[in-house]
């Protein structure tokens, strides 16, 4: 699967949110998409997914423009996991990850064989099999992420777009989720395009990335590349050390904001 | 639960047997409240006559009882059950509100109004004879309808959260327009006013029926054909979209729907509180959040709880008392009771 990301624009009202993003990506890579809180990368994900219109730009899957297609067709081509899921009547998480097969039965189907096994591959891959019968309100907020990533792989859609995934979640629950995310990726040869802004796990699990600045991308490539102290102080006013291990990966240290004062600065004695 | 592609399925199956289950004793519940129901009143007619009388035999009184009395009666309160259950359930859903009702987007109060006008001033008496009420009812919960969607509507489309607040905006108008009618009404009329608000099935007959079953048939199966749209609705509007729902479009059905339901029952039996509040609730206390299960379970419970609520209404008390006076004050305890029951945690 390819997306095509041509020159988007967007606005809310008169406030330019998005200024000709522009970017391509495929099946079996983790995208991520970084930069400080308000600098469009939400937006840019409903504009991906066409939850939004963009005002200038298309966006394209395998050379379809995405504004041209019914939701359920978009549905069957990406699935989206989003910050936050509000819970009014909370489902079993065998309904709620049924719910994802929405866009693959007919209008007036039921469920069949079919949708029961992808369901269970779905809940298998991210572990969840065990509590299928528990409410959705009775999870940690850890669980409850990767029932909403179940619920997502069970559209068995070619990208998965996720927004903020390690949102609220312990450092363990962090790794364990950007594993997850590394595997569908490399295993199901899935596109993943996460929007974060935790540029610490972003450098250590994404191939490539996208640095955001006011509605612009700052820098585009590799992590390798573009994790550097450089970029970090420009675009996000850091001071960070990066190195690469073997072992790990890209690690990036935080040290202090760039130009900020002394911890101590400004105690009395 | 093990972690096994078997343990999953025999999940699967457990959960669907306990569904049919679930929906086999509420169907049977309808059909014995209404065989029920049907013996039930002023004059005692037994099962057997009744079977009798409905194959076509019986005694001429026993028969013009049961058939030209209780039968459009019990018809009524059935078909206005399932349509404010269903409704209630749909609101409830659409709006991610436990406390939505069938009267939350103002259609009822809309309704109330045309029939009050057509109570104090004959309005469509010209033209509609006999049914003026009943129509004007019907015609007024869609104009209702159609204003709220209009005030909701703004460049980017219909908003759910605005679409509420101008269903209560245009809902308190027209029940203070109701209370204007009232006011200036004459003693008679504004009797007739009060009546009609309280909901009662005193009036039906088969004309009732007549007028009922198309609006409440459509708009049933409009709600009906939404059941796997309401369970991602009801877990969030964006949420559902990104799986691939029109929102938009399953919206509208839903509304449309549901003022179908609600001007079909306002209609013949005036307004009747709390049903479309309390019967998805329980239902949805003992079945689950799943609207697969829930709608036909509100179409049948709620016929069942109005059909026998009326048959309460007419057989225990020395006169006949509004139906709608006693679902709130029966169902209201009885709410109560059963969330206390259910629901400790949320209490405690």
């Amino acid at each position: 699967m390819i997306l095509d990301v041509g020159g988007v624009s967007f606005s809310y009202r008169s406030k330019e949110v998005l200024r000709e993003v522009e970017f391509k990506a495929e099946s079996g890579e983790v995208l991520g998409i970084l930069g400080h809180n308000g600098c469009g990368k939400t937006t840019l994900l409903k504009c991906i997914n066409a939850a939004l219109s963009p005002c200038g730009g298309c966006v394209e899957v395998d050379g379809d423009p995405v504004g041209e297609m019914s939701k359920r067709e978009i549905a069957k081509k990406m699935a989206v996991v989003m910050q936050t899921t509000s819970v009014t009547f909370p489902f079993t998480v065998y309904e709620t990850v049924m719910m994802g097969r929405y866009s693959r039965i007919e209008a007036l189907g039921g469920e069949g064989e079919e949708d029961a096994k992808a369901v269970y591959r779905a809940m298998a891959e991210t572990e969840t099999v065990r509590f299928a019968d528990r409410y959705i309100d009775e999870l940690s907020g850890g669980e409850r992420r990767r029932v909403m990533i179940a619920r997502a792989l069970a559209q068995e859609p070619g990208a998965l777009l996720l927004d903020e995934p390690t949102l609220h979640l312990d450092i363990n629950h962090q790794f364990d989720l950007m594993e997850l995310i590394r595997r569908l990726a490399a295993e199901r040869g899935m596109l993943v395009v996460l929007v974060t802004h935790d540029i610490v796990l972003a450098a250590r699990y994404c191939d490539r990335a996208i640095m955001m600045r006011e509605g612009e991308i700052a820098a585009a490539g590799p992590v390798g590349e573009i994790v550097n102290a450089e970029n970090l102080r420009e675009i996000f006013q850091i001071e960070a050390d990066v190195a690469h291990d073997e072992r790990f990966g890209i690690g990036v240290t935080i040290v202090g904001r760039a130009g900020g004062k002394k911890r101590d600065a400004g105690r009395e004695g | 639960m093990d972690d096994s592609e078997a343990g999953l399925e025999r999940y699967r199956r457990s959960r669907a047997r306990r569904s049919a289950a679930i929906l086999a004793a509420t169907v049977a519940l309808a059909a014995a409240t209404f065989a029920a129901t049907m013996m039930v009143g002023n004059y005692h007619v037994s099962w057997g006559e009744v079977i009798e009388i409905l194959l076509g035999g019986g005694s001429p009184e026993k028969r013009q009882v049961v058939m030209d009395i209780r039968l459009p009666r019990i018809l009524c309160c059935a078909m206005v059950g399932a349509a404010l259950s269903l409704s209630g359930l749909a609101m409830q859903s659409l709006f991610k509100n436990p406390m939505a009702s069938p009267s939350i987007l103002g259609i009822s109060s809309g309704a109330a109004f045309g029939a009050s006008i057509a109570i104090s001033f004959g309005i469509g008496a010209a033209a509609l004879g006999r049914h003026s009420i009943p129509l004007m009812a019907f015609a007024f919960c869609f104009m209702t309808m159609g204003a709220v969607y209009a005030i909701a509507r703004t460049r980017y489309g219909v908003a759910t959260v605005t679409l509420l607040l101008a269903g209560v905006a245009v809902g308190a108008f027209f029940n203070g327009l109701v209370s204007l009618m009232q006011y200036i009404a004459n003693e008679d009329t504004m009797a007739a006013i009060v009546y009609w608000m309280m909901g009662s099935f005193n009036k039906c007959v088969w004309d009732s029926v007549y007028i009922a079953l198309l609006p409440i048939a459509a708009g049933i199966a409009l709600m009906a054909l939404q059941t796997r749209e309401l369970n991602l609705i009801s877990a969030g509007e964006e949420q559902a979209a990104n799986m691939g729902v029109s929102v938009k479009r399953s919206r509208a059905m839903i509304i449309v729907g549901a003022s179908l339901c609600v001007g079909g029952s306002v209609a013949i039996s005036g307004t009747i509180g709390f049903v479309g509040l309390i019967v998805p609730h329980i239902l949805r206390m003992i079945a689950g959040p799943g609207h697969r299960l829930l709608v036909p379970m509100c179409v049948f419970g709620g016929a069942a709880f109005m059909m026998a609520m009326d048959t309460l209404s007419k057989a225990a008390f020395p006169v006949s008392v509004p139906v709608g006076i006693l679902t709130s004050l029966l169902g209201a305890p009885f709410f109560i009771y059963v969330m206390k029951m259910r629901k400790k945690e949320m209490w405690e």
